[in-house]
């Protein structure tokens, strides 16, 4: 399985899969998950639900693990000269763009590369800073019929440089901060086809959260969980950010604290960790958490809520960087977390 | 004039894989051997004469046919720009510095490779999320960046990596219609030019090819092969920018330096050398008699190694000729496979046409 999960996160990393454009993915994961759910559906915004029936007693309590699966990318917003001018989807540094691979989704798929114009061709204001978004152009390599020909305004842009691992431990790649929460919610889903759970346990691939969030909000609404784990990224400690600020890769995820977070399910998390003997830090959370985790808190009535996150260095990045450990290490807290919740763990929980 | 070869304006597979070989090859100045290896596998079988001199560049010489032949030497650079690892930091990152002018803005996020055994790495930055809203329009120092290997101690970075190794971009040779992008095109296009000239050698002159090391660095290695070779003249094939992109305001663009699709440009002049001016006569009349396409790029900055071979002994005649590319000492550079090849046919028939009598007059 261990080699698995590194094939299909390569795979994965490798889909083009924007934000609102992620039915590559979606079916993707959909093939990985259909034969460990009981249940398989797309909601009406795009988020894939698999559903995983529990040995408990019927009417049984229902847990959400969502983890979103759209990434941050690029649009086509104008051509100049055979060259293409572009809006971002989601936020990215454009220094981190420079040199970049990417392909563009026309009416043929054309292979390019981000290029910063020579300083001759940028207002003199503009000439000592760093390159703005606005005056970062790509490159196809075709003359300009050719490509006003093939592309138009909005064509999607994607990130094109292959997934490659570092040391023994870390994979690189762009879009990990959405596919190794699902690759880790996935070992989740295996590691539960061997242990027993109450609990239903509904897995969700959301949509839309570089954009809106939306996703998970939406899928909470739907499905009327009991209770709901977000599992997402948090800054992986390195070059730029300091030892407050930041995680160590390899040692394990960490689990949310704050306003966002219910204690009950805080303190039932540090627990799985305890029965996996799995290394667990706090994260500390002021305010809200930045994830899905906000749209599941306050769906309907209010459901419970748990962050779980992958520590990752040069987040939004087309080099993220992850310890593969920590996502089989999640994985595995997540399966942990599900197999002990007993029948009745809904009604004991309690913010007192 | 009995030789059967004119070379083609159009790429063959063995063309493309050739330049394939040399774009993805890592020769760093300084440290070229892995160029030097396809260059001496390409031309020893033509070579009357090949040797490796002290400082590392490949010299063949070729001997042609017709009475009262010029001793002609054309030179290309094996070299290319990089980085070198400087130190190993307590958190387990590399610090580096560059090595030959490179494009510093480029490096933020891009993998790499380091050392002779290729060891992935990556060039890390600070994630968008912890910056402060003006951060994002300051250039990022190379001080402040740091290579990433993925190690999780000081330890074991030491035990992967010493310091002193070099570091290329991590960037793969590809086709985008009749566009190439490779890193390195600066001079793999040079490079690949000479090997077939030395395999298809004009029988009008004596042939002094020179692959040169360590141009990147200041032009060290011509100078030295320059000596050695005591040619009647020299030619020289690098690769230039073409700054050919739309401007920001819709104004046309006059700081072009070469147009991508142009052919390949002739120098009138630059930083370092004026191109002789016999021999940019025969250049562009070879290229309007033979139909080649051709520009002159823009007289200005730059320098290639003619700058070094041009003052040589008594001095030597010399003059550069490019194929333009986009984004130069990036990873990614884009060529017109077209343009390459015009600028080995233009070669190749000014090399034709080359006869003592055009050094008579200065």
């Amino acid at each position: 399985m261990q080699s698995d999960m590194l094939a299909f996160l390569k795979e994965l990393v490798s889909l083009p899969a924007l934000c609102a454009r992620d039915k590559p993915v979606r079916d993707r994961i959909r093939r990985e998950w259909e034969p460990m759910v009981d249940e398989i559906g797309t909601s009406r915004l795009g988020n894939l639900h698999g559903i995983k029936h529990g040995s408990g007693p019927s009417p049984r309590s229902q847990v959400l693990i969502a983890t979103h699966m759209d990434a941050i990318g690029m649009m086509v917003s104008e051509i100049v000269e055979g060259f293409l001018r572009l809006q971002v989807i989601g936020g990215l540094d454009p220094r981190m763009l420079l040199g970049l691979p990417v392909v563009v989704h026309g009416r043929r798929r054309l292979e390019g590369t981000i290029v910063q114009p020579p300083e001759a061709c940028l207002p003199p204001a503009a000439r000592r800073s760093a390159v703005a978004f606005e005056h970062l152009l790509i490159d196809v390599g075709l003359p300009p019929r050719q490509v006003t020909r093939y592309v138009r305004p909005g064509d999607i842009v994607s990130f094109a440089l292959a997934p490659f691992q570092l040391g023994e431990d870390f994979l690189a790649g762009h879009s990990l901060n959405s596919r190794a929460s699902v690759a880790a919610l996935t070992v989740c889903l295996l590691e539960l086809q061997r242990r027993n759970h109450l609990w239903d346990v509904i897995a969700v691939a959301t949509a839309q959260k570089e954009k809106t969030a939306g996703g998970a909000l939406t899928s909470a609404y739907m499905l009327q969980p009991d209770m709901a784990i977000a599992v997402g990224v948090t800054n992986g400690r390195g070059p730029g950010v300091a030892e407050h600020q930041g995680f160590i890769l390899g040692e394990g995820p960490t689990n949310g604290w704050g306003p966002s977070i219910h204690p009950g399910i805080h303190r039932e998390i540090q627990t799985a960790a305890q029965r996996e003997d799995i290394e667990l830090r706090d994260e500390i959370m002021p305010v809200l958490t930045g994830a899905d985790a906000e749209g599941l808190q306050i769906a309907r009535e209010g459901i419970p809520t748990g962050v779980i996150s992958i520590p990752l260095r040069y987040l939004h990045t087309s080099v993220e960087l992850v310890a593969l450990s920590d996502i089989r290490r999640t994985g595995r807290l997540l399966a942990s977390f599900v197999s002990g919740l007993e029948s009745d763990f809904a009604e004991t929980l309690s913010w007192d | 004039m009995t030789s059967e070869y004119s070379p083609s304006d159009r790429p063959s597979a063995s063309h493309l894989r050739l330049l394939k070989r040399l774009t993805e090859a890592v020769s760093v100045s300084g440290n070229e051997g892995e160029v030097r290896a396809i260059v001496r596998e390409q031309v020893e079988p033509y070579a009357d004469e090949l040797q490796v001199d002290a400082l590392g560049n490949l010299l063949v010489m070729r001997k042609g046919r017709s009475p009262n032949r010029l001793r002609v030497m054309l030179a290309a650079h094996m070299d290319e720009v990089g980085l070198m690892i400087t130190a190993i930091d307590s958190d387990s990152t590399l610090r580096f510095e560059p090595v030959g002018w490179i494009d510093t803005a480029q490096l933020p996020g891009k993998p790499v490779w380091i050392g002779k055994e290729r060891l992935p790495g990556v060039v890390g930055a600070p994630p968008i999320h912890l910056f402060t809203p003006g951060d994002l329009t300051r250039r990022v120092e190379i001080t402040e960046m740091r290579i990433e290997i993925g190690a999780q101690s000081k330890e074991e970075a030491q035990r992967k990596v010493k310091l002193g190794e070099q570091v290329a971009f991590a960037s793969k040779f590809t086709h985008l219609g009749s566009t190439i992008r490779a890193k390195a095109l600066d001079d793999r296009l040079g490079v690949a030019t000479l090997i077939e000239i030395v395999q298809h050698m004009p029988p009008e002159i004596d042939l002094l090819a020179a692959f040169t090391v360590q141009e990147e660095v200041g032009l060290r290695g011509a100078q030295v092969a320059a000596y050695r070779m005591e040619p009647d003249l020299a030619i020289v094939v690098d690769c230039t920018p073409a700054r050919d992109l739309p401007t920001w305001d819709g104004e046309e663009n006059m700081q072009y330096n070469t147009r991508l699709g142009e052919g390949p440009a002739i120098y009138v002049a630059d930083r370092m050398t004026i191109g002789d001016p016999r021999l940019l006569r025969l250049l562009i009349q070879t290229a309007e008699q033979e139909g080649i396409p051709h520009q002159l790029r823009q007289p200005g900055g730059g320098g290639t190694d003619a700058g070094a071979i041009h003052l040589s002994r008594s001095g030597v005649p010399s003059i550069s000729l490019s194929v333009p590319a986009r984004y130069a000492h990036s990873p990614a550079g884009f060529a017109s496979i077209a343009d390459w090849r015009a600028t080995v046919c233009l070669l190749y028939a000014t090399l034709r046409r080359l006869k003592p009598s055009i050094l008579k007059r200065p």
